[in-house]
C-alpha cells in the first residue's frame, strides 16, 4: 500500500515537473545545484538552502530578491516571461546561477 | 628595544624601507611580526600600547558546529579581561550576529558590555547587514562613521582605518570596497606622513584566496594609496582561522572566530561551519592581542 502511494506521489511529481510547474534548485556547499536550469515559461523555481549557513537568491538586475535563507528555508519565483535570468548570493557573491526561460 | 635582538629569535625574513622595517620572527612556533620603528618617530614618542581583536562571534548561530555561540563569545571576552584588561581598545571585525536579528544584536551588546577595555570599534560582516534596512547594525555601531561603516581615527600615533567590504557585492565577485569608500580612503591618506603606522580593520580578507570569495576585488586600488607607507597592518575576520600573508609593506592577519572554525582555503567542497569534537571546539576558537611598539600579534585559543 505504501509502495503504491509512493509511486502515485512520484508520478504526480513527475507530471508536475513536465507541466513546467515547479523545479527545485538546491543550495549546498556554497553552490547552486544545478547552477543553470532551462524551464518553460510559467515554471516556479524553488530554491532550498541545505547549508548550515544563510544564503540569498538575488537576480543580477534585482528583479527578484530573497531574504536571507537559513537552513531548510525556501524561496520561490514564478517565471512568466522568456529570457535568461542570472542570479547570485549577495552574502557569497562567488555563488552564481542562471534560469533560462523558454516560450511555452 | 630588546626586540631588535634578531639572532635570538630566528628571523625568517627581514624587509626594510625608509625609516621603519618589519621583522618576522618565530616565537614558540607562532610567527610574530614586529614593527621596528627608527628612533624619533611618532611611535617612539607615543609609547607602547596594546589593543585587542575579536571576530565572527555569530551570535544566534546554534547548530552542530557550536550549539551556544553566546557561551564561547563570553569565554573570549573573559580571556580578554584576564589577559588584556589594559588594552586601549577592542576591534570587532564583523559578523557580530549570524542573521542580523534584533535579538541577536541585543544579546551581542549585552555580552560585549562585559569587556573591561571599554573603547569598542565594530565593522560589519555580511551577516550583520542582512536586514533590508540594515538598521540593526547601524543603529548600534554607526555613529562613528555617520552610518557608512568606514571611518578612521588616531590612537597613540597609530592611524586606524575601518573599511567595509560586505555591502557592495557584484555577481561572481569578491568582497568590494566600492568607489565612494575608495575616494574617501584616498582622501583620508592624502598628506599623511609615510612613517605613521597604519592599522586597517575590516571583515573579508583584503587579499587572500579568491576561490571562495575570500578576497577583496578592488583592494589593488586601495593598495596603490597605501604602498608608500612604511607599516600597514591589516586585521580581518570572515574566514574563522588564523592566517598571515605579507604583501610588500602590508601584512594581512586573518583572525579566529569565537563561534566555529571553517576549512582551510580551498580545502574540501566549500567554506562553512566545520564541526569538531565538542571537547576540541575551544582550541580552534580564539581572540587576538596586538601590542605596539613594537607590534606583536598573539593569537590565543579559548582552551
Amino acid at each position: 500500500m505504501n509502495r503504491m502511494l509512493l509511486l502515485a506521489a512520484m508520478m504526480l511529481a513527475s507530471a508536475a515537473a513536465h507541466a513546467g510547474n515547479e523545479v527545485q534548485v538546491t543550495i549546498k556547499s556554497f553552490a547552486f545545484g544545478p547552477d543553470s536550469i532551462e524551464v518553460p515559461a510559467g515554471t516556479t523555481v524553488v530554491w532550498v538552502n541545505k547549508d548550515n549557513e544563510p544564503h540569498t537568491v538575488v537576480s543580477d538586475g534585482k528583479l527578484f530578491h530573497s531574504e536571507a535563507l537559513d537552513t531548510d528555508e525556501r524561496f520561490s519565483v514564478t517565471f512568466d516571461k522568456p529570457g535568461t535570468y542570472g542570479y547570485f548570493c549577495t552574502l557569497h557573491p562567488h555563488m552564481t546561477g542562471k534560469v533560462v526561460v523558454s516560450g511555452k | 628595544m630588546k626586540d631588535h635582538d634578531i639572532s635570538r629569535r630566528g628571523v625568517l625574513s627581514c624587509m626594510a624601507w625608509g625609516s621603519a622595517g618589519v621583522l618576522w620572527t618565530m616565537a614558540g612556533g607562532v610567527p610574530v611580526a614586529s614593527v621596528l620603528a627608527a628612533g624619533g618617530d611618532k611611535m617612539n614618542k607615543a609609547g607602547a600600547f596594546s589593543f585587542v581583536q575579536i571576530s565572527d562571534t555569530h551570535i544566534g548561530f546554534a547548530k552542530d558546529a557550536n550549539p551556544d555561540t553566546g557561551l564561547t563569545t563570553r569565554a573570549g571576552i573573559d580571556l580578554i579581561n584576564r589577559t588584556a584588561a589594559d588594552a586601549a581598545l577592542v576591534l570587532h571585525t564583523g559578523d557580530v550576529t549570524h542573521l542580523s536579528r534584533t535579538g541577536e544584536f541585543d544579546q551581542a551588546a549585552e555580552l560585549l558590555k562585559g569587556l573591561k577595555p571599554t573603547e569598542l570599534h565594530v565593522v560589519p560582516g555580511e551577516h550583520d547587514v542582512l536586514d533590508s534596512t540594515q538598521t540593526n547594525f547601524f543603529d548600534r555601531y554607526g555613529a562613528a562613521s555617520k552610518r557608512k561603516g568606514y571611518y578612521s581615527f588616531d590612537h597613540h600615533g597609530v592611524h586606524f582605518i575601518a573599511l567595509v567590504n560586505v555591502m557592495e557585492f557584484k555577481p561572481g565577485g569578491q568582497g568590494r570596497l566600492g568607489s565612494e569608500q575608495m575616494e574617501w580612503l584616498e582622501d583620508d591618506l592624502k598628506g599623511r606622513s609615510a612613517s605613521q603606522p597604519i592599522v586597517i580593520f575590516t571583515h573579508i580578507p583584503l587579499w587572500l584566496y579568491e576561490g571562495w570569495g575570500w578576497s577583496t576585488e578592488d583592494w589593488p586600488q586601495a593598495m596603490s594609496y597605501l604602498k608608500r607607507f612604511g607599516s600597514v597592518t591589516v586585521l580581518n575576520g570572515h574566514i574563522h582561522q588564523v592566517v598571515q600573508k605579507v604583501e610588500g609593506t602590508v601584512s594581512h592577519y586573518a583572525a579566529a572566530s569565537t563561534a566555529y572554525p571553517q576549512p582551510k582555503p580551498g580545502e574540501g567542497a566549500g567554506p562553512g561551519p566545520v564541526t569538531v569534537p565538542a571537547e576540541n571546539l575551544r582550541s580552534v576558537l580564539g581572540i587576538r592581542r596586538i601590542e605596539t611598539l613594537p607590534i606583536k600579534i598573539s593569537d590565543s585559543s579559548l582552551a
